[in-house]
């Protein structure tokens, strides 16, 4: 669970990110936060892993007030909290099996286990065949469902993803969304930032819409009649 | 536990690999320290040998009293007797001529003093140690033993001896004072090349801090680079000092020979080798160690 409770956040300089939001992320929950850009999502979710902190206000993420947390348990946030950024954030030094290792040899799994892992979060995303693949290599939409695979490695219980659908075209973007919906269903918390509202309208999910760092509405969309169930 | 040992494997392992993937960085970073070491290690050899010259004549106030050839063992007596009741000698013991030319030619590393000087040129003589260290009073002493009837010389040892001492003392507070510098500039060195490596893995740490890396997590493969990079520059410096030695003594052997001595200048001992790579590990893990958390406590604390 997810609690923002009067919530402000203001950077050097005086811009005002986010203006005392409050709202709750229950767990298990597909959240997509919408808004134009400069409406604060990334703020949002920086606020969520502790990238940021809070000028006023408390964030509880599993009831721990993530902006007082010290600088030595930050680390532990972040191992139960998947990350996609809009720009992926691959290391290019890396091949395609070492950047999904990476989170599990920062928590010291043993390297056995951590190789079936990465298989299977490979599998996932269906990269499976590419694992010695350079990521430089691959298209726009395999390095976006690569970092997806290296943030779901760790099976996490929350996974926050920045403009994942950023850079691709419609099919592909689709395609991503599905695969947060299916991870959201085996009980994953996803909350989505993006600026293309329609990215969410074919999966089950609640859109909060932000403006100008206040939060202008919350609409559960069930899409469980709906064709595409 | 099984997991830091992998942990720390892994980041071992990432150590030597980047190391061998620029090998021209890594030899010069290798030979900066190994020379820097080598400075202040050849200097504390050179003092060291030195002091082994100095070691084998006594740094105590004594006094020689070489006889006259002629003179008769009453005379000696008569000597003995006077030493025995004076009150400013601690303790005397007396040198046969004979024995005193054996003596020497084994402290002197010669091979046969009498092949080269046809007869025993020595006198027999008292070696006479004073309570006192006071130059004043051992010259006044000395004096006085001068007169005694047989003493065809009064001589007072602890002059260049001591003379030796003070210069042995200013060449050791120098190998500090060189040992204390060059170990600062080594930890530098370390500092700098960490750092470079830290700047260019920014993106990497950066990643890996969002995955959830701990402070020592990131640090551990730098630390690794730091003191493994300290210990084989530690290494260098020595076989540097050792190489140097084994082409000085090639001279020192000629010189020595010439002379019909045995001398060779000794190289560093297995201890205080082991103590050099203890310590230049110990900077480069210093060095290491700064510049990492510099860069995980500096710019970079926000994320």
């Amino acid at each position: 669970m997810i609690t923002f409770s009067q919530v402000t956040k203001r950077y050097r300089g005086g811009t005002e990110a986010l203006k005392a939001l409050s709202f709750t992320i229950e767990t298990g929950e597909l959240v997509v936060l919408t808004g134009p850009s400069g409406a604060g999502k990334t703020t949002l979710l920086k606020l969520i892993a502790a990238i940021e902190r809070p000028t006023q206000g408390s964030v509880l993420v599993h009831g721990q007030n993530v902006g007082k947390l010290t600088r030595g348990a930050v680390p532990y946030l972040r191992r139960n909290i998947g990350m996609v950024f809009q720009e992926g954030r691959l290391l290019f030094d890396r091949n395609v099996f070492e950047n999904v290792m990476l989170p599990l040899a920062i928590i010291g799994m043993p390297y056995r286990e951590a190789a079936k892992r990465v298989r299977a979060a490979l599998d996932k995303v269906g990269l499976l065949e590419k694992e010695k693949a350079q990521p430089i290599t691959l298209s726009g939409g395999e390095q976006q469902r690569l970092a997806i695979a290296r943030a779901i490695v760790n099976r996490p219980a929350i996974l926050i993803a920045d403009e994942p659908t950023g850079n691709l075209d419609a099919d592909y973007a689709a395609q991503l969304m599905e695969m947060f919906s299916a991870f959201n269903q085996v009980g994953v918390t996803i909350v989505i930032a993006t600026h293309h509202p329609h990215m969410a309208q074919h999966i089950k999910s609640r859109e909060l819409h932000l403006k100008a760092g206040v939060l202008q509405s919350s609409i559960q969309k069930d899409l469980a009649t709906d064709a595409h169930g | 536990m099984r997991s830091l040992i992998a942990q720390h494997r892994a980041a071992a392992a990432l150590t030597v690999q980047r190391m061998l993937a620029a090998p021209l960085a890594t030899l010069l970073t290798l030979s900066v320290i190994g020379i820097a070491l080598s400075l202040p290690l050849g200097l504390y050899l050179m003092v060291d040998n030195l002091g082994r010259v100095a070691a084998n004549t006594q740094g105590q106030p004594e006094i020689s009293l070489f006889l006259k050839d002629n003179a008769s063992s009453a005379t000696q007596r008569d000597i003995e007797a006077k030493l025995d009741a004076h009150a400013g000698i601690n303790e005397y013991r007396f040198v046969a001529r004979d024995a005193a030319l054996k003596t020497l030619s084994k402290n002197m590393g010669l091979s046969d003093a009498t092949a080269v000087l046809g007869k025993n040129p020595l006198p027999d003589a008292f070696v006479v140690v004073a309570k006192l260290a006071d130059p004043d009073a051992l010259e006044q002493m000395r004096k006085e033993m001068q007169a005694w009837n047989g003493v065809q010389t009064a001589k007072l040892d602890s002059d260049w001896a001591r003379r030796l001492n003070a210069f042995l003392r200013l060449g050791r507070d120098g190998v500090w004072l060189l040992g204390g510098l060059l170990g600062f500039a080594l930890a530098a060195v370390g500092f700098n090349t960490i750092r470079l490596q830290v700047l260019a893995k920014r993106d990497e740490i950066e990643v890996s801090r969002l995955l959830g890396a701990t402070d020592a997590f990131i640090r551990r493969p730098y630390l690794y680079l730091g003191t493994l990079q300290g210990l084989l520059g530690g290494l260098t410096g020595w076989l540097i000092v050792m190489a140097a030695f084994a082409l000085i003594n090639l001279r020192v052997a000629e010189i020595a020979d010439l002379y019909g001595m045995n001398f060779l200048l000794e190289g560093l001992a297995l201890h205080a080798g082991l103590l050099v790579l203890f310590l230049s590990g110990l900077l480069g893990w210093t060095g290491a160690y700064l510049a990492a958390n510099q860069h995980l406590r500096g710019g970079a604390a926000a994320i």
